[in-house]
């Protein structure tokens, strides 16, 4: 059974194209990374899997649960579980944290047809989740991410994966930018969310996220396919040889 | 930029639809004959039963209105409007001034439950922890009925259609009548001199706080008709009100014109906060129909010590040109203007404030957002001035403009002008574009775009909303969403 399946994707943007037929699959349960060179499509395949726009889709399919998801709405796939950690989480200046975070978390229970959370519920699900990631009450009365550090909007980024409870959870260079203890706790945010039914998708340009997050599989992507799948293994090779294989291989 | 070309698209088949107020009530209407002259202004006085100074008022403000010619100086366009081809007066046949509630015909009475707006008093009282609002309804050319008139009369406000404070305070009524807002003061208010109809008067006695809120609705039916509101509030040393008004118009293919006058006088230590929800008939998706709202709205900060605040949330009319401000008089007067115009389709916006500084330490704040969406163009247009003998006086401002989309226009145009080398004024302006970065985002989390882009705008117009009372906040909150609904993609 897998949860995630991209077949033979082809994406351009103008007359550029970024994704040369991709291919992957990821089981429930796994965490997968992605690792390759800047400039080869990653943050492509993140967007496309979670449905921004300005990215052509010329060809292939991006299966969650077995349904192509392609067709939907940003926030329809987010309601059916799709959820993407940003490289640089936006500041949504005087819109309060809490009000967006329960704007966003009723908006999914409704496109769901669950019902809406009750303030005190929802007051208690923020607590719990911001006390184990070291989000302070001084930033949830804060306006979203306005003035928040680096390590800060990391942080308001996993909280809301840890409100959202996805199904898959895209880590889209969460490590850029963040110190050392930074590192450490959004790391061990994303371990405490590991679970049986829930996959994630760690892309990341260095094996150092990995030594924190273990993936399970890990796929060397560059010019726009995934070059070699392999387990945890690949990315110790990857972190002595550089990409430089796979480079010069598509050169020849 | 594929957000932005959609948000183009949807915006160019815009349902403006969205306009809930667009009904009109099928009511038996006495009305003037077409057009303007003397008689017209005669006839009005007459039907007001008016004392002889009002009338000769009027006439002299007719002769004078003869000579202006309109202004062109703001940023509005629009074809000429032919003052020939209007109805000045209309008032609903059946209330030849009703004596309660039973006389007022029950389809206007349907008219405002349909607006919302309780006029039954027994109603408002069954609201649980609904906070009391005084009301005076404003149908076309005359008030229908004022709500809570005794109980504010024991704490001895004056609140009644201005043309029953002519017949009961003619003292009060003659001696400030004009005097914010003189008889001269420019084209549209001129106009309304000559033919006001009806509107608000409040007076607040020396030491008396308002025990509710008061509000006026104001709703245009008939077709052609123009709607000349003037309303009157005075508060006298020490007291305090805070004044809520709202309009709405049916949505008809010909413009409608609405030249309003409201003038505020604020005697010592006395604070006067006005609140308006403009709400008139935009127009529709083509940009026909829609009214043209030229207002005058002036505050007289007249004593010691004594505050005037304006807050503002505009999302309605075709062509808005209003500039609601305060002349600080006073020693130590205090200026206030929050405003949130928002503009979609093809409305025009021009609007912004004017704080005059004319006395020692007299302070202003002006916080003006602009939302534009659609085709629409939204300018500020501000002016902060001190004179000579403003000693300490100090202003600040600040003028946000958001833009949705890429076919519409913001503007921001201060004018500030200073006379006196101790005042302080500063002057802040942005102008920014909801991003698709914001949107995207938002969407990633599960919301749609319509209710991302009303969360992203509310919190731009956050600093404002709260200073409207809890009620008008909630009221205007929803009222900013319809108005960009179908404004993204």
């Amino acid at each position: 059974m897998t949860m995630l399946e991209v077949k033979n994707l082809h994406v351009s943007v103008g007359d550029r194209e970024i994704l040369k037929g991709l291919t992957l699959t990821v089981k429930p349960g796994e965490v997968a990374a992605i690792m390759g060179p800047n400039g080869t499509g990653k943050s492509t395949l993140s967007y496309v899997i979670s449905g921004r726009e300005g990215y052509e889709i010329n060809e292939g399919e991006v299966l969650l649960d077995g349904e192509n998801i392609l067709d939907l709405e940003p926030h329809e796939r987010a309601a059916k579980g799709v959820f993407l950690a940003f490289q640089y989480p936006v500041e949504i200046p005087g819109v309060g944290t809490m009000t967006f975070l329960k704007a966003a978390m009723n908006a999914q229970r409704r496109a769901r047809g669950e019902e809406e959370l009750a303030t005190p519920d929802f007051m208690k699900c923020v607590k719990d989740a911001s006390a184990k990631l070291g989000v302070s009450q001084e930033m949830l009365k804060r306006p979203l991410n306005s003035g928040f550090s680096g390590g800060e909007k990391k942080r308001m980024d996993i909280l809301q994966m840890a409100l959202l409870q996805p199904r898959l959870g895209i880590l889209d260079e969460t490590d850029s930018g963040l110190d050392i203890d930074a590192l450490r706790v959004v790391s061990e945010g994303v371990n405490s969310l590991r679970a049986p039914d829930r996959a994630f998708l760690v892309i990341t340009h260095y094996q150092r996220l990995l030594d924190y997050i273990k993936p399970d599989t890990v796929h060397v992507m560059a010019q726009g396919i995934i070059q070699r799948s392999g387990g945890p293994e690949l990315a110790l090779e990857l972190e002595k040889h550089g990409y430089q294989d796979y480079l010069s291989e598509e050169a020849a | 930029m594929a957000a932005l070309k959609e948000t183009v698209s949807v915006v160019e088949s815009i349902d403006v639809d969205a306009y809930k107020y667009g009904f009109s009530t099928d009511i038996e209407s006495e009305k003037a004959p077409k057009g303007l002259n003397e008689d017209i202004v005669r006839y009005i006085s007459a039907k007001k039963n008016e004392p002889a100074w009002l009338t000769q008022w009027r006439l002299d403000a007719y002769k004078r209105w003869l000579t202006m010619t309109e202004p062109n100086w703001a940023r509005v366009h629009y074809p000429s409007v032919d003052y020939q081809d209007l109805y000045y007066y209309a008032a609903p046949k059946s209330t030849p001034g009703p004596k309660s509630l039973d006389d007022v015909d029950p389809e206007l009475l349907r008219t405002y439950e349909k607006l919302g707006i309780p006029l039954r008093e027994q109603e408002i009282l069954a609201g649980v922890e609904t906070r009391r609002v005084a009301v005076d309804a404003v149908f076309d050319s005359v008030s229908v009925a004022t709500t809570f008139k005794e109980e504010l009369g024991r704490a001895g406000v004056i609140f009644c259609p201005i043309s029953e404070a002519v017949q009961t305070h003619p003292e009060l009524v003659k001696k400030y009548l004009g005097s914010v807002v003189p008889v001269t003061d420019n084209f549209y208010a001129t106009l309304n001199s000559a033919v006001f109809s009806d509107g608000s008067f409040v007076y607040i006695p020396k030491g008396v706080r308002c025990p509710m809120e008061l509000s006026t609705y104001f709703r245009i039916n008939e077709q052609k008709t123009g709607q000349f509101e003037r309303t009157l509030i005075i508060a006298d040393e020490g007291s305090y009100v805070s004044y809520l008004e709202g309009c709405t118009a049916p949505k008809r293919d010909e413009n409608q014109l609405h030249a309003a006058v409201v003038e505020l006088v604020a005697l010592d230590d006395a604070e006067i906060k006005y609140s308006t929800v403009q709400n008139w008939y935009p127009g529709d998706s083509e940009g026909r129909g829609g009214i043209y709202n030229f207002v005058t709205k002036r505050g007289d900060c007249r004593g010691r010590n004594s505050h005037i605040s304006w807050t503002q949330v505009e999302t309605g009319s075709a062509i808005t040109w209003k500039y609601p401000s305060c002349i600080l008089r006073g020693e130590g007067s205090q200026g206030e203007f929050y405003s949130i115009a928002v503009s979609n389709g093809y409305q025009q916006v021009d609007s912004g404030t004017k704080m005059l500084h004319l006395g020692k330490n007299t302070k202003s704040r002006i916080i003006s957002k602009g939302i534009s969406a659609g085709r629409s163009q939204n300018t500020y247009r501000g002016q902060v001035s001190a004179h000579r003998k403003a000693d300490g006086a100090r202003n600040f401002t600040q003028c946000d403009s958001l833009l949705i989309g890429q076919d519409c226009g913001a503007h921001t145009v201060p004018y500030i002008e200073s006379k006196n080398p101790s005042a302080q004024f500063e002057h802040e302006a942005t102008t920014s574009k909801i991003s698709e970065d914001q949107l995207f985002y938002a969407m990633q989390r599960g919301l749609p775009a319509e209710e991302a882009t009303a969360l992203i705008v509310n919190g731009f117009v956050r600093d404002v909303l709260q200073q409207l009372p809890m009620e008008f906040a909630v009221e205007a909150q929803k009222l900013i969403s319809i108005s960009l609904e179908g404004s993204v993609g």
